[in-house]
């Protein structure tokens, strides 16, 4: 039976189609898929379907059908019904989904008061029975907290718990997983295919493929508010037919996509000569050590005026050439530790040199100095860089540090940015005028300026799309095989981690426990921890 | 969490005797380089004569030879005493001549909060996010009454409603009839402002994910914004209230000495102008003691609204924004 | 040269500059227009009337506006719009008198708190505390029980009364900047602290704050006025709003058009003023207009 029916949706916002007119169907007890990355018109066609697409749009549709009823017809009063009464929405990201001044058990309650006749005390026995059946511990003493002072993982099941709460036909998920470390991740996927279970349909919202494969019956993958491929999961994983999914799939980085290009290129721009076609990857030898981390500790003030160590114990080296992964859920001590190499953050004990050279005790000409030698690039491409400045500006700052004279700055500048696949046309651009992904380009660009010969990558693809981070990373690669540098780099993503490193270490509560080579720490993880983290990754079969 | 609220009360408590003692030293230091002879000024100002002996008694009563350290002592002394000094003018303590008008600036500063209060409230609430005519209205509106000063308003409101429509009476400081225009005089402008503060502030958490979260479980827009969006609006209406209601000693000067009415504005404005210091200085000392009460309300009311505030470091507060 | 890994390709710059810059309303023309009238009229108020604001015409008092006398005569027979265009200049004197008082006083303690160490931050702000206790207006009214009524002690009184809340601004702006990615990035390319403080710090600090000045000018303009209106600020016979609206208050029952217009004036100065100001906050937000 066919729970809803879409034909030839379009949605405008102030004249401009962000959907393009799309059908498709799911039926009962089915679980369908919208893929795309950001601005394929997914969330906005998630939210038609509930009636709040938003100020300022028009929506268009041949049919627009939900258990036989006429959608496009409904008035403000007769979609109260529907929305958390026959439809259930999760969104995003229960942190801000949820009323943070409100307690989780009133927002349950709430769905409850307007759509069952339960008086006060039977609902708040079924909110009770609601938490446990997401699997929330202690329901009675969760229903009573704030969303800030539950974990994300039991946000996002209470967040689920409201939208299962009036026992909807249909459950819209958002990006259901988005914010959530992977461990929690797996957890949160495994719930949503439970609800499958139970006769309701499910439609997913998605960016990641990997994600939807263990959920999804059928995928639809969407590119500016078309859908451009639709069919069973298995035979669109297994046999893409639209070029778009094969470029999707190809730029997720994993363990088989090591040591190939993710973005179906073959070369930076000023590289193009060093890397030909599709030679097979040869890794270069790592070279001399250039970073040594030894025995790092820190510890800050918590809000209770109790210290929390940040980071424990923690050593590396890095060699010339070398990617050095770091990888951990949040509140792992990641960052940290690479502000401790920085040598932007003084360690409480042990001590980081840079080419032989430890940042305690030097004086500040001496510390600026050294300070070109390791460089940096941020997870956040807008804030990374002063909103005022050109591109030919950040550059010229960076070179003029770097000793260049004047009169060769603007010629290296371009250089440069030829370098990260970026051209003369952009030094004119201010940061607010450049794509994120071209941006993170000049931040590698500007990383590179006092040829370091290391530089911090703190997140770099994590803010972006999935075809962008495919490029980013091609790029990190050709740089480092261009320019011999060493690369510390940082990420909550195993995937991304095993694509790009050579040795990985794990962090968990500011300690390593385990590191080693990536191979060797993948393929046979020895700590419980990397073992359930390895266990937890999305893989890309469908389920 | 009830050590949380002792020990914030606490915290702002000692701030707020920081404050004070700031207060005391600014009308030490005020009292003591104004120029001219200060025994001249307590017996009666430049106009009057008095015999040397009178003076010599002046001085000795006041300490006036002494030390400033000494002096400085002696007036943090009396202030903890509760003797905020003799008007030159009035030749009574300065707390007795603030307190036979503290009531009438009090009626008057009520009433002014809660009309200013309620019709910023009303009018965001009914306006935020909605049709972009109904917001222009409402924006424009605000933009003209915030930026129009009391005293003109004051004197429109008399033109019109007792000069011309003859409704209200435009003197005096008895009935509720009389405090009918000035309240509005004192409300308006600042309405104008907090509805500008409170709506900007709806609008924002209006587009917050957990609204969108709400509505998406099947609530009535009232329900939504009543319910979800008001509450978190309130953070920043309370931090500009909290500004305004101390501001409000200064409005009431201007409001009182328009429409002719008893108060505490009425009593400063006149010791101005006969440099009559102890009086303003008690004044200012009142003013800083409202404010540090008021802070410490402000504060309280922050926990009420948003329970995470419990769980943060005490020196968590919301910002106060500028002048817009 | 073979361009093999495209960059992700923008939208040609016109199209973004578009998006961010939509085009200003038309008020805020019409304000910064108003603007620019009252302006001219500080420097050149001649241009605008013929009519001398000081001279009396005791066969003419309380004449309603005509040809002759547009705006209407006050009690002395003065021409009101002549007294209006010739007050401008005290009154805008007084707005941005006090508020760059309390610029440059806020952000040079505020900068200093932003940047100083823990000791120098905690003095400034607790003194900025205490500040912060006493409103504009009473201030200005111990200011001038010392030291006298007139304009400039009114500008004075006004511009350090509200330096605390500047210097309160200037500092959170300074913290925010200071702590931000770009700010790290600069100390990592290994900039001096004093070179990454002038070239990256101050300049991103000080735009908001002159944004928030700018609205800030209007209400210390009220505050101003407000001050000669109780006759504490510009004596008589000196043209000047407050002033001027003070005497009408005795004049209500019998002369609307004495009480009306110098009040449209001040409103008017400080809509334009939050208008041209709001619209700079939004342009440097990069919000539509």
């Amino acid at each position: 039976m066919t729970v809803l029916r879409v034909e030839n949706l379009r949605v405008e916002f102030g004249g401009s189609p962000v959907v393009d007119g799309i059908s498709f169907e799911v039926q009962r007890g089915e679980c369908l898929a919208l893929v795309g990355e950001s601005g394929s018109g997914k969330s906005v066609t998630a939210r038609t379907l509930v009636g709040l697409t938003g100020e300022g749009s028009r929506v268009g549709a041949d049919e627009l059908t939900f258990a036989g009823q006429d959608l496009t017809r409904l008035r403000e009063r007769d979609w109260r019904g529907i929305r958390g009464g026959r439809i259930g929405f999760v969104l995003q990201d229960a942190l801000v989904s949820l009323d943070p001044l409100r307690k989780v058990g009133k927002e349950i309650a709430e769905v409850l008061a307007a759509h069952t006749r339960l008086s006060g005390t039977e609902r708040r026995d079924r909110v009770v029975e609601l938490l446990a059946a997401v699997g929330v511990p202690e329901p009675e003493l969760r229903a009573r907290q704030l969303p800030h002072e539950l974990s994300g993982g039991l946000r996002q099941r209470a967040l689920i718990a409201t939208a299962i709460a009036a026992e909807p036909e249909l459950i819209i998920a958002d990006e259901p997983t988005t914010a959530l470390d992977v461990t929690i991740q797996a957890q949160v996927i495994g719930l949503l295919a439970g609800l499958k279970n139970q006769d309701r349909s499910l439609l997913i919202i998605s960016h990641d493929l990997a994600v939807v494969a263990r959920l999804a019956d059928r995928v639809a993958v969407m590119k500016d508010g078309r859908i451009v491929e639709h069919g069973p999961t298995h035979r669109v994983l297994a046999r893409p037919e639209h070029e778009y999914t094969r470029q999707l799939l190809a730029a997720i980085p994993a363990e088989h996509t090591k040591g190939t290009r993710l973005s179906g290129s073959t070369g930076s721009a000023g590289l193009a000569g060093s890397a030909g076609g599709s030679t097979p990857p040869v890794r270069r030898a790592a070279g001399d050590v250039v970073v040594r981390a030894e025995g790092i500790g820190k510890s800050f003030r918590g809000p209770d005026g109790k210290d929390r160590a940040a980071v424990q114990e923690v050593s590396f080296s890095l060699r010339a050439a070398e990617t050095v992964g770091i990888v951990g859920e949040s509140g792992s001590g990641k960052t940290t530790t690479a502000r401790i190499t920085l040598g932007l953050t003084e360690p409480d004990s042990g001590s980081v040199e840079v080419h032989g050279q430890g940042w305690a005790g030097l004086g500040s000409a001496a510390r600026r100095a050294l300070r070109r030698d390791i460089q940096v690039v941020y997870q956040d491409t807008l804030a990374a860089f002063d909103p005022r400045y050109t591109v030919a500006k950040v550059l010229g700052e960076a070179l003029e540090v770097s000793g260049v004279p004047r009169k060769r700055r603007r010629e290296r500048a371009v250089e440069l940015l030829e370098l990260v696949g970026l051209g003369v046309q952009h030094l004119e651009r201010r940061p607010l005028q450049l794509s994120g992904g071209q941006r993170q380009r000049v931040a590698i660009a500007r990383a590179l300026a006092p040829e370091p010969a290391v530089i911090v990558c703190d997140e770099p693809v994590s803010a972006l799309d999935v075809s962008v981070q495919a490029q980013v990373l091609d790029l990190l690669e050709d740089v480092q095989r261009e320019t011999g540098v060493a690369y510390l780099f940082i990420s909550h993503d195993l995937g991304v981690i095993y694509h790009a490193c050579d040795r990985v270490l794990v962090m968990k509560d500011g300690r390593v426990v385990e590191e080693g080579t990536v191979e060797k720490v993948f393929r046979t993880p020895e700590h419980p921890y990397t073992q359930e983290l390895i266990a937890a990754i999305p893989k890309l079969t469908a389920a | 969490m009830r050590n949380k609220i002792l020990r914030l009360v606490g915290g702002r408590l000692i701030a707020g005797v920081g404050v004070l003692w700031g207060a005391a030293t600014l009308t030490f230091l005020v009292l003591y380089f104004t120029p001219g002879d200060q025994a001249q000024a307590i017996v009666g100002g430049e106009n009057a004569a008095p015999t040397p002996e009178v003076i010599a008694q002046v001085t000795a009563e006041y300490g006036l030879d002494q030390p400033w350290y000494a002096q400085y002592l002696s007036h943090l002394g009396r202030i903890l005493h509760g003797d905020l000094g003799t008007s030159y003018r009035l030749h009574t303590p300065v707390t007795q001549a603030i307190g036979e008008q503290a009531g009438a600036t009090l009626e008057l500063a009520l009433a002014a909060a809660v009309v200013g209060l309620t019709l910023s409230t009303v009018v965001a609430l009914a306006t935020a996010k909605r049709r972009r005519w109904i917001r222009g209205i409402a924006s424009g509106s605000e933009l003209v009454i915030a930026s129009t000063p009391s005293f003109w308003l004051g004197i429109l409101l008399l033109t019109v409603f007792s000069f011309g429509l003859r409704l209200f009476p435009a003197t005096g400081s008895h009935g509720l009839q009389s405090l009918v225009l000035p309240a509005l005089a004192l409300a308006l402008p600042i309405a104008g402002v907090l509805g500008h503060v409170l709506r900007e502030a709806l609008e924002e958490v209006l587009d917050e994910p957990f609204i969108v979260s709400a509505r998406t479980r099947g609530l009535a827009d009232l329900t939504v914004r009543l319910r979800h969006a008001l509450r978190h609006a309130l953070v920043p209406l309370i931090t500009m209230t909290g500004y305004w209601v101390g501001a409000l000693l200064g409005g009431a000067v201007i409001t009182e000495t328009l429409f002719t009415r008893q108060g505490i504005g009425r009593l400063l404005l006149s010791a101005v102008n006969a440099k009559d210091l102890p009086v303003v200085l008690g004044v200012v000392l009142l003013s800083a003691g409202i404010y540090v009460l008021l802070n410490l309300v402000v504060d309280l009311l922050y926990l009420v609204i948003d329970p995470r505030l419990r769980d943060a470091p005490a020196t968590a507060r919301p910002a106060v924004g500028g002048a817009s | 040269m073979t361009v093999v890994t495209p960059a992700n390709p923008a939208p040609p710059v016109s199209a973004r500059r578009l998006r961010f810059r939509p085009g200003i309303r038309p008020g805020v023309y019409l304000a910064a227009l108003v603007l620019f009238l009252l302006v001219l009229a500080t420097v050149a108020p001649h241009l605008f009337t013929g009519q001398d604001p000081l001279a009396v015409d005791s066969a003419q008092t309380l004449r309603p506006p005509s040809a002759e006398h547009l705006l209407g005569t006050d009690e002395n027979g003065r021409d009101v719009f002549s007294r209006i265009v010739f007050g401008t200049r005290t009154s805008l004197l007084l707005g941005f008198g006090a508020i760059a008082i309390a610029l440059a006083g806020g952000g040079l303690l505020g900068v200093a708190a932003g940047l100083g160490n823990r000791f120098v931050e905690n003095l400034i702000m607790r003194f900025s505390d205490i500040g912060l206790a006493f409103p504009e207006l009473l201030l200005a009214l111990v200011v001038i029980t010392v030291a006298g009524s007139g304009t400039s002690n009114a500008l004075i009184a006004i511009g350090v009364a509200n330096i605390p809340n500047y210097a309160r601004v200037v500092r959170a702006q300074t913290l925010l900047i200071r702590r931000s990615s770009y700010v790290e990035a600069a100390h990592a390319l290994g900039l001096s602290v004093p070179r990454v403080v002038l070239r990256h710090v101050l300049p991103n600090a000080v735009k908001p704050v002159l944004i928030l000045a700018t609205i800030g000018v209007g209400s210390a303009l009220v505050a101003g006025s407000a001050l000669s209106f109780l006759g504490l600020g510009t004596p008589p016979p000196e043209p000047e709003w407050g002033s001027m609206l003070s005497t009408a208050r005795d004049f209500i029952s019998r002369a609307w058009w004495y009480g009306l217009f110098p009040g449209v004036a001040i409103t008017l100065t400080v809509i334009s003023v939050t208008v041209v100001g709001r619209a700079l906050r939004l342009r440097s937000e990069g919000r539509t207009w």
